[in-house]
């Protein structure tokens, strides 16, 4: 069965070669050999251009304009209304004095969301990837135990979870067999709240076990040997060996899961919608929502609130760049 | 021999208390991760009757039932565990108060009264395998599931090529504007796409693309992990062997074709890896570019099925499992390329 | 069948000239090697031949043909490079068998070239293995392989020896030796190894920082050098050189005192020195005779006995390192204090700026 397939790759690959190469080679012929590297980079570029300069361009059109027209043309100039409107607040600690409520409340939920998703999934990858790094059989398969939610969908993690949290779920149905009453997970704020925070964590932390693990594994084996025969407490061949050799992975770790976490949407938004109320709305969805889901659509007001949520990006990778070129530096 | 095997460590021989609390944690993670999903596979084989079950069993068990002569329907089975008919199975015919009325399949004729505290449901593992195929009957699953095989497949092809084609003229030519250009490549790796949702959108839409599979497939396929990732590997192939090339009479195209492409064949494994999983679990960008259902991916199929209240969970829990099942497959055999090839990347 | 004319060949990286005008002959079957230390810019020199570096100035003639503006594949030159540059994807067949495909030639006949270059080398067994699989000498042998099948005008192997180890370096030198008289190929050959020049070469192309030092066969080279630092180059262990002024100047030689005012005579020509020039001594080990008296004197630091010869590492008054080569044993011992004394036909003389003056009479042709 495998022979035919193969051969059947191997016409495919000759075939594609075959398309190409005469554009191509006529193309080196034309342009000569120096330029030809422009035209490997041609259909890149232009991909590249269409999709991610030219809208990065755009997005302030739209920012700095209103209606709900999506074309630019039939768009008035509102200059910086929209973002205006974001932040018009009496008081910015209590989003029910902000015109925007929901767009503060999305905001103020995306920091407790980042804080306390980021803090906790990195301490639990942490403590996995130092466990899996200890002499253990099997740590291929338990590696890829801790993996196994990465790779599942959004929809299908939030769906998992859902059916497991209902009111007449597996998790009440374990409450009450201990004698403790069931819950309304999803539907009472506060617990809404904890679990999209538990449930990122449980399909994300295995993404960041394993670059710790590889972080871990890549420090080489003498300097253990070399710290037992100093006497070293395993305390201190932690704290004074592996923290600080592991540090430059926690920081990639740490920024990766902090770019991610502040543009977390998809499981949410199956899990709870955003509820209840506005409960668990992060930016993301505000901006979906405010754009593309309701009527009319906002574009000017969507594109505002992700180029705000774009400098707090910025200024994240910029942090990130600083604290790894000090550490190159040392 | 199974425990000395658990029990090994290094270079001690005593099964110490860091021992048994990573053998606990190790356990218990392994519940927290696949449970979840066993859960839903086991739930998924249930009748509606056996979900709406509480507590619920963890087996897909349901009641049995029997015909009994005389009676139209079939009857559920009860086994008796007190009383005069003590070890006896009796089908129910009906309930009244706290006592059932039974009759023995074998005398159909002769009805026994028992107290329904002394009668328990006698079940057995039943798989609905028709909440799989009402999938297939009664909704597009197959119309979905192509959808998404499409994108993904198409997506990734065009991906690898031209994500390979940049890397190589990046990481193999010197020419004027490479580092702006590569800088420039970079520097979006800091932007990511849903900062840019609106603008984006009106180009898919100015180019006519929306509610085609090719509004997903086109803005995504100039990754700038995947010329990073390339260009990086790529620089590690040697000048001489492109140089060898060219002395062999190869064009430009024939040297990257036939001699680096194969080449980085370890990186573009990587790149495939991430690009199905990118396209395949893909939602908020298929969520806005793709408004009708007969264009929906399976993941867009199953969250408007979830959020239709005439589904019932069923269903749902089975196009839960049917989705997670290629992904799953796929990881099963590439485990140790897969993981390993992440760690070495450090990119999602 | 073919011959390379290099005319005023020039170099430039942006504002570093690193080929300053290369003027060179290199004439049809002539086993040609470019030698010099590293960065002198041989390589190089070598693929702007091949067409794989631009040539920034100057024409390249092959057979009386410019080819500056031809591709390299279209230049009917193979080369061999120092990685070897073997397709690690392919086999042995297939690597072999790649630069004819592209120019389409037909299947049987590159199967009849690569099973005629495989016996050639004896490769034949390994054909259907892939690079991984082989030995570093094997490697080899499919590298030059690969630029036998293509039956080229102009074989060119970029320090093709330099990944071996000591034996198998010169049991491959003798075979490359071979091919080029089995073949009668023009091939060009860099290296940086002096006794892989030596061993191999009809000419040698001694290159110092994108100048060429001298061109010549390798004896001329040896008896012959031009400067001071083709003197260094060529010969193991590398000639002694000794700092001391003209005293007296004859037709027929000059006479040269050292420090310590020991007179030696040199068979030199005299042109372009007077007496009172601080002139540089070279004498290499092998012509040293080391005994008690009349020569230069020197404190013998080690010695190495080989059993058959000896080399004994000495300095001398002004701190300048002298080596000699003594065939047999010796009963000196390190710490002694020795002298040694400078044949007259043995001596070369470099003036100030490192040229030599031209030797009357050699006494290693006698």
């Amino acid at each position: 069965m495998l022979k035919p397939l193969n051969t059947a790759a191997q016409l495919g690959y000759r075939t594609a070669f075959g398309l190409f190469e005469l554009p191509m080679a006529t193309a080196q012929k034309l342009i000569g050999i120096k330029r030809i590297a422009w035209m490997f980079l041609l259909p890149n570029l232009l991909i590249f251009g269409l999709f991610t300069f030219l809208p990065i361009i755009l997005n302030f059109f739209y920012a700095t304009s209103g209606g709900d027209a999506i074309l630019l043309a039939h768009r008035p100039y509102v200059g910086t209304e929209n973002f205006a409107s974001l932040l018009s607040c009496t008081d910015y600690l209590d989003p029910n004095t902000c015109r925007r409520d929901v767009f503060w409340r999305a905001v103020y939920n995306t920091g407790w969301f980042v804080v306390l998703q980021v803090g906790f999934m990195v301490a639990f990858s942490l403590l996995t990837a130092l466990i899996l790094n200890r002499d253990i059989p099997w740590r291929g398969f338990f590696r890829s135990v801790f993996f196994y939610p990465v790779l599942l969908s959004p929809v299908v993690v939030a769906l998992i979870w859902k059916w497991i949290l209902q009111r007449y779920g597996l998790f009440n149905a374990g409450l009450e067999d201990v004698g403790l009453s069931s819950v309304d997970w999803l539907t009472d704020a506060n617990w809404a709240f904890f679990w999209i925070i538990f449930v990122s964590i449980w399909a994300h932390m295995g993404f960041y076990t394993l670059i710790l693990l590889a972080g871990l594994q890549a420090i080489p084996a003498d300097v253990y040997e070399a710290a037992e025969m100093d006497g070293a407490s395993r305390w201190r061949v932690f704290s004074k060996i592996t923290m600080p050799l592991l540090m430059p992975t926690m920081i990639v770790v740490l920024v990766l899961s902090l770019i991610r976490a502040v543009q977390a949407f998809d499981e949410i938004f199956v899990l709870t919608g955003g509820g209840p109320g506005s409960a668990t709305t992060l930016i993301l969805q505000y901006i979906y929502e405010t754009g593309f889901a309701s009527r009319p659509q906002l574009f000017g007001l969507a594109a505002a609130a992700s180029i705000l949520m774009a400098v707090v990006l910025l200024v994240l990778t910029l942090l990130q760049l600083r604290v790894t070129r000090g550490q190159a530096e040392n | 021999m199974l425990w000395s095997f658990i029990s090994r460590t290094r270079g001690r021989n005593r099964f110490d208390l860091t021992d048994w609390l990573t053998w606990g944690y190790l356990i218990f993670g392994m519940l927290l991760m696949f449970g979840p999903v066993l859960w839903v596979a086991m739930s998924s084989f249930k009748t509606d009757a056996a979900l709406s079950e509480y507590p619920p069993s963890f087996l897909p068990l349901a009641t049995q039932t029997a015909m009994v002569k005389g009676y139209d329907k079939p009857l559920p089975l009860y086994e008796i565990t007190a009383g005069e008919h003590k070890g006896s199975v009796l089908a129910q015919i009906r309930r009244i108060g706290l006592n059932a009325q039974m009759v023995d399949p074998a005398h159909p004729d002769e009805k026994i009264n028992v107290k329904i505290g002394d009668r328990q449901p006698k079940r057995e593992l039943t798989f609905a395998w028709d909440n799989y195929s009402k999938l297939f009957k009664r909704f597009n699953f197959m119309r979905y599931f192509w959808n998404s095989v499409f994108i993904t497949v198409v997506a990734t092809v065009i991906t690898v090529l031209f994500n390979s084609m940049a890397a190589f003229a990046l990481a193999k030519y010197k020419f004027r504007g490479r580092m702006v250009v590569f800088l420039l490549i970079i520097a979006t790796l800091m932007i990511p796409p849903t900062i840019n949702l609106v603008p984006i959108y009106l180009v898919v839409n100015e180019l006519g693309l929306v509610n085609t599979p090719w509004a997903v497939i086109w803005p995504a396929v100039a990754t700038p992990t995947g010329v990073f990732l390339l260009r990086q590997y790529m620089l590690t192939i040697p000048d001489d062997l492109l140089d060898a090339a060219r002395m062999d009479h190869a064009s430009e195209w024939r040297v990257y074709w036939r001699i680096v492409l194969p080449l980085a064949a370890p990186a573009i494994a990587v790149l495939v890896i991430f690009s199905v999983m990118w396209r395949w679990n893909e939602f908020l960008w298929p969520l806005i570019v793709l408004n009708r259902s007969e264009q929906f991916t399976l993941q867009l199929a199953l969250n408007a099925f979830q959020g239709d209240l005439q589904t019932s969970w069923s269903g749902l829990l089975a196009m839960t499992i049917l989705t997670l099942l290629p992904i799953t497959i796929v990881f099963a055999i590439l485990q140790k390329n897969i993981t390993a090839g992440i760690a070495q990347s450090g990119v999602k | 069948m073919a011959v390379v004319e290099l005319d005023k060949l020039v170099k430039d990286y942006g504002d570093m000239r690193a080929i300053h005008g290369v003027d060179l002959t290199i004439e049809d079957g002539e086993f040609c090697v470019f030698v010099g230390p590293s960065g002198c810019g041989k390589s190089t020199l070598l693929r702007m031949i091949a067409g794989l570096e631009e040539i920034s100035s100057g024409e390249l003639r092959i057979d009386g043909t410019c080819v500056n503006e031809q591709r390299a594949a279209e230049r009917g030159l193979a080369m061999v490079f120092q990685t070897y540059a073997l397709y690690p994807h392919m086999t042995v067949r297939e690597n072999l068998g790649f630069g004819l495909e592209n120019i389409k030639t037909p299947k049987d006949e590159i199967r009849r070239r690569v099973d005629e270059a495989a016996r050639m080398l004896q490769i034949g067994d390994y054909l259907d293995r892939r690079p991984k699989q082989l030995s570093g000498g094997q490697r080899q042998r499919v590298a030059i392989g690969r630029a036998v099948v293509r039956e080229p005008k102009v074989f060119l192997f970029d320090e093709p020896l330099s990944n071996l180890d000591a034996e198998l370096r010169v049991v491959m030198r003798g075979e490359i030796s071979s091919l080029h008289r089995r073949l009668g190929n023009t091939m060009i050959y860099v290296t940086h190894d002096q006794v892989e020049a030596m061993t191999m070469a009809d000419k040698i192309v001694v290159l110092k920082a994108g100048l060429i030092q001298q061109v010549g066969s390798p004896l001329d080279l040896y008896n012959r050098p031009a400067n001071q630092f083709v003197a260094g180059f060529i010969g193991s262990p590398r000639m002694n050189f000794m700092a001391m002024s003209v005293t007296k100047v004859e037709s027929d030689g000059i006479v040269v005192a050292d420090t310590n005012g020991r007179s030696f005579t040199a068979a030199v020509s005299p042109d372009g020195v007077a007496p009172g020039d601080a002139v540089t001594i070279g004498v290499r080990p092998e012509h040293l005779e080391i005994g008690s008296e009349r020569g230069h004197p020197v404190t013998v630091e080690t010695i190495e006995q080989l059993g058959g010869e000896s080399y004994l590492y000495c300095k001398d008054a002004d701190g300048h390192p002298i080596t000699v080569h003594k065939s047999g044993q010796t009963k000196i011992k390190a710490g002694d204090a020795a002298q040694v004394f400078l044949p007259e036909e043995s001596i070369h003389v470099f003036k100030k700026d490192g040229t030599a003056l031209t030797r009357l009479r050699i006494g290693e042709e006698a």
